[in-house]
């Protein structure tokens, strides 16, 4: 099973990863902010992911590991 | 198994660009092929001046800091001196096109064996979003308020096509970062790239249509959309020149 991994700190809130996420399952999480500030993105459902990494493609700021 | 994980070509350095700043992926692109190519350890960036200034932080290698425009001539003297390493240079627009132009044409010409890696997101990022030479036509930014009068202020410099034409040059291609498609293809031009340098072919350049929201004044999501319609317009993609395949 696909599992992605965020390293929250890095990420600037951009959505890139959420334009590029096939299942539409990279969101960025509105209701909370990381430490530089940014509303971060989040994985809403695990069990969806079928682990393409194209969210970590897109991803600028290096935030995103995907295993599968 | 993992399946996308960091690449050792990169140091833990955050980068410092904008949120949704696409120098993030172009840099990943450029270290993912120095790692593949298992040149690390024997490669030299030539950083340039301008938003990537500072990427001599986050290249997992040996790095110069050149003076503006000026990239192509380190690089050059570089490169005939340590012709065993390998050479690249990761250079925008204002700094390649505007007050580099003559060190980028002449190493050209010269058909160098280093790697230029040119990224162009049609503005001065770094110095707050004046009009660059590759500006597109109408386009508005804070020194063309009404927007780029080519009357006035001429035509964008099309570097791609400008190098295809210098006679030396070895390997010309655009790409673009837009999406996963074109930054799969983006990373094979820059593999080609390097591989040239490797296996002692001359100038590659690779020009990387990119975005910067900040200073377009639009959201990273709207900004690709921008990059789509009206970049690729102008500055189509495409391989301009290869003499790699012996047919010239």
């Amino acid at each position: 099973m696909a599992k992605v991994t965020f390293r929250e700190e890095r990420c600037k809130g951009c959505g890139l990863c959420e334009i590029a996420c096939p299942k539409k399952i990279v969101v960025i999480a509105k209701d909370r902010i990381n430490q530089k500030g940014y509303h971060p993105a989040i994985i809403t459902d695990q069990d969806a992911c079928i682990g393409c990494a194209f969210c970590a493609t897109s991803c600028p700021d290096l935030v995103i590991t995907v295993e599968k | 198994m993992e399946v996308f994980k960091k690449t050792n070509g990169l140091t833990d350095a955050p980068f410092h660009y904008c949120p949704g700043c696409t120098h993030g992926i172009i840099h990943r692109l450029v270290a993912e092929v120095l790692e593949e190519l298992g040149v690390l350890d024997r490669s030299i960036a030539i950083a340039s001046v301008g938003c990537s200034v500072f990427s001599y932080n986050y290249f997992n290698c040996d790095a110069i800091q050149a003076a503006h425009g000026r990239a192509p001539a380190v690089a050059t003297g570089a490169k005939r001196s340590m012709p065993d390493n390998i050479v690249f240079t990761y250079q925008g627009d204002g700094d390649l096109a505007a007050i580099g132009t003559a060190e980028t044409v002449h190493a050209a010409a010269r058909n160098e064996n280093i790697t230029v890696i040119f990224v162009n997101n049609a503005i001065y990022g770094m110095t707050g979003g004046q009009m660059a030479p590759t500006s597109l036509p109408n386009q508005v930014t804070q020194t063309s308020p009404y927007g780029r009068d080519v009357t006035l202020v001429g035509y964008p410099i099309k570097v791609s096509e400008m190098l295809s034409q210098v006679e030396g040059a070895t390997y010309i291609e655009r790409v673009a970062v837009d999406n996963v498609k074109n930054i799969k293809n983006a990373k094979k031009a820059i593999k080609k790239a390097f591989q040239n340098q490797i296996d002692k072919k001359g100038f590659s350049l690779i020009e990387v249509l990119s975005t910067c929201p900040t200073n377009w004044g639009k959201s990273p999501k709207d900004s690709l959309l921008w990059l789509e319609e009206n970049m690729k317009k102008n500055y189509p993609l495409g391989v301009f020149k290869d003499r790699t395949k012996g047919d010239e």
